[in-house]
């Protein structure tokens, strides 16, 4: 019966083809706006939270603003890592500098730091090596440099052993890091990078001094939350018990916090795309209806000849379904073309989000039901002795 | 095979209650071909809709095969209109988007047959109406006569007790008129139970038995 009644529904659709596909476009709509658009933040988000997680997992950043006339002393630093939740500790002071070599001449970012950073921070090198204790003791004029500052200012990155002028002062290149990940687009990759010893950047930088305003410490194991709340109350003690004096910044609390901000925006988009794919049922019952008076003698002809009332609202039903689904997979078929259109225009990585795929499907699917009852019931119900004499 | 014991249907027109048939009885027995005619309004048409189980009597009895229809649910309505009874209309009513072939199976498909038996009814009937080669045409590809003629060929498939034919030759000419009365002879000459509603004195006459109808009520003529 089941196969009858879809093979009755393609013909009566296949017979009026311009109203079912105009039909079925509201539908088609509806779910690319949906596909398209979850697909889309989820790619997004997925390399946003890729580049959070890149800055390091188990990373505290903290900033003091206001040291009570006991300024946090360099040498003091190493005192913290005796706590067994933390791993390492390493200075963080940044500043602005002109980068000068024979072939140019850029601004570039100096962060004063010590050889715990590398690690602190994940980052990579890609050729030489970088800060070690004897640098910071000897306040050597040394720099790592990051794969941007090498191309812009020296014009190749394979320049370990050569010199770069940061303000004017002459500063020898011992290693170059590795180029990041093109796709993650976050701000601090963009810029031009170098990595100094803490005590070079004193002399060179009037802002910096041994009193340390700025640190990043890496937790010894997974619980961050117990890590930054030991973090917290050595600070509390050191400040006095002032909570304003410094602030935390945790990565995985950025990561989470992107994370919901995204959820809430596919959720937004989603619904926005949701509406209109429930605009579109209604476009689908709107013309079941007409159908469902253009056709009542049809329905009157079935009804004298042995259909039942349920026989006609199967019928009726499955065709509101199959222009629902139909238009479904229509609208998913043009949100992957969509989607590979945009990364080869964006030379991007975006793919077809497969739990909007069947969210989609399962929402057409109660859409099609939903909206075909109503006209299925109205031909159901109809007397066959007026339907007869319709015309 | 009918028998209908003082059947009333009244309809309200405005305020006032019309009888479209006003204790009307009748008895059809099986194998007879029988010819019901009347002017319009005479409630011919409300007759045969109550012997083909479109519409209940108001009051009295219906028998079908010994079945009183009066107690039937929708449901076994439906399942007799399916089983029992072959309607032939006069504008022929048959699916506009669907071939002459598909038309003959529908009822079939309601029987819930499986697809080899209708197939070789379906075979069976348009050769016995002698358009087993316009299968595949539209309604709208063939003349008014072949298309009763494939509304006389879905009645046949279906296999049913009795033919409600309302008037089948009340759209086409003569000579197309006398073929289809052919096709209604054959049908007897089967053993089939015809009941034909015509208000064409000379249709009415080519049957066994006469009903003339007239404000509601049935009185036998002898022709």
């Amino acid at each position: 019966m089941i196969t009858q009644s879809v093979k009755m529904a393609v013909t009566s659709i296949l017979s009026n083809k311009l109203r079912s596909l105009l039909t079925m476009l509201g539908i088609i709509i509806g779910v690319m706006s949906l596909v398209v658009l979850v697909s889309l933040v989820n790619g997004a988000t997925g390399s946003i939270t890729d580049s959070i997680n890149a800055l390091g997992n188990n990373l505290l950043n903290v900033s003091i603003s206001d040291d009570h006339d006991r300024p946090l002393k360099l040498s003091e630093l190493s005192s913290f890592t005796e706590d067994d939740l933390f791993e390492s500790i390493a200075p963080a002071a940044a500043s602005t500098a002109t980068a000068t070599s024979a072939y140019a001449e850029e601004s570039a970012r100096l962060t004063g730091t010590t050889a715990a950073y590398l690690d602190i921070q994940g980052l990579e090198l890609e050729s030489g090596r970088f800060l070690m204790k004897p640098d910071l003791d000897n306040h050597s004029n040394v720099a790592v440099i990051n794969a941007d500052l090498a191309t812009e200012v020296l014009g190749r990155t394979d320049v370990v052993g050569e010199n770069v002028k940061f303000n004017g002062k002459r500063f020898l290149i011992i290693g170059v890091l590795k180029e990041k990940n093109t796709s993650s687009n976050n701000a601090s990759d963009s810029t031009l990078q170098a990595y100094i010893p803490y005590t070079s950047l004193i002399r060179l930088s009037e802002d910096v001094s041994l009193n340390v305003t700025s640190f990043c410490i890496s937790a010894a194991g997974d619980d961050m939350d117990a890590a930054e709340r030991q973090l917290e109350n050595i600070l509390l003690e050191r400040f006095g018990q002032d909570e304003d004096a410094f602030s935390i910044f945790n990565q995985s609390s950025v990561a989470e916090a992107m994370d919901s901000v995204t959820g809430t925006l596919s959720l937004l988009l989603g619904g926005i795309a949701g509406i209109s794919l429930l605009v579109g049922g209604i476009g689908i019952m709107n013309i079941m209806l007409v159908s469902v008076t253009e056709r009542t003698r049809e329905i009157g002809i079935r009804k004298a000849i042995g259909a039942g009332r349920g026989t006609i609202m199967l019928q009726f039903l499955i065709e509101a379904l199959i222009i629902s689904l139909f238009g479904c997979f229509l609208g998913i078929a043009f949100s992957w073309i969509v989607i590979e259109t945009v990364n080869i225009i964006g030379s991007t990585d975006y793919s077809l989000s497969s739990g909007i795929v069947l969210l989609s499907i399962a929402f057409s699917v109660g859409i099609g039901v939903l909206f075909g009852l109503y006209p299925a019931n109205r031909a159901a119900k109809k007397n066959p002795i007026e339907a007869l004499r319709y015309n | 095979m009918i028998i209908f014991q003082d059947i009333s249907k009244t309809y309200q027109i405005g305020d006032e209650k019309v009888y479209a048939l006003n204790h009307a009885n009748l008895h059809i027995r099986p194998g007879e071909f029988v010819s019901i005619i009347g002017p319009s309004g005479s409630g011919k048409s409300t007759m045969m809709n109550i012997m083909g189980c479109l519409d209940t009597a108001d009051e009295g009895q219906y028998l079908l095969d010994g079945l009183p229809v009066k107690d039937c649910t929708e449901r076994e309505l439906t399942r007799i209109r399916s089983r029992k009874i072959g309607f032939i209309f006069q504008s022929f009513n048959l699916i506009g988007n669907m071939s002459a072939e598909e038309n003959v199976e529908l009822p079939l498909i309601y029987q819930k047959l499986p697809a080899k038996d209708r197939k070789s009814r379906v075979q069976d009937a348009l050769e016995k109406v002698g358009l087993y080669d316009r299968q595949k045409h539209k309604p709208s590809q063939l003349s008014g006569g072949q298309q009763q003629r494939i509304a006389i060929a879905r009645a046949m498939a279906s296999e049913p007790s009795l033919y409600l034919a309302d008037e089948p030759t009340g759209n086409l000419d003569s000579a197309t008129g006398y073929q289809i009365m052919q096709l209604f002879h054959e049908l007897h000459d089967r053993g089939n139970t015809i009941v034909l509603i015509t208000h064409d004195e000379s249709v009415a006459a080519q049957a066994d038995r006469s009903i003339r109808m007239k404000d509601g009520h049935a009185k036998e003529v002898t022709v």
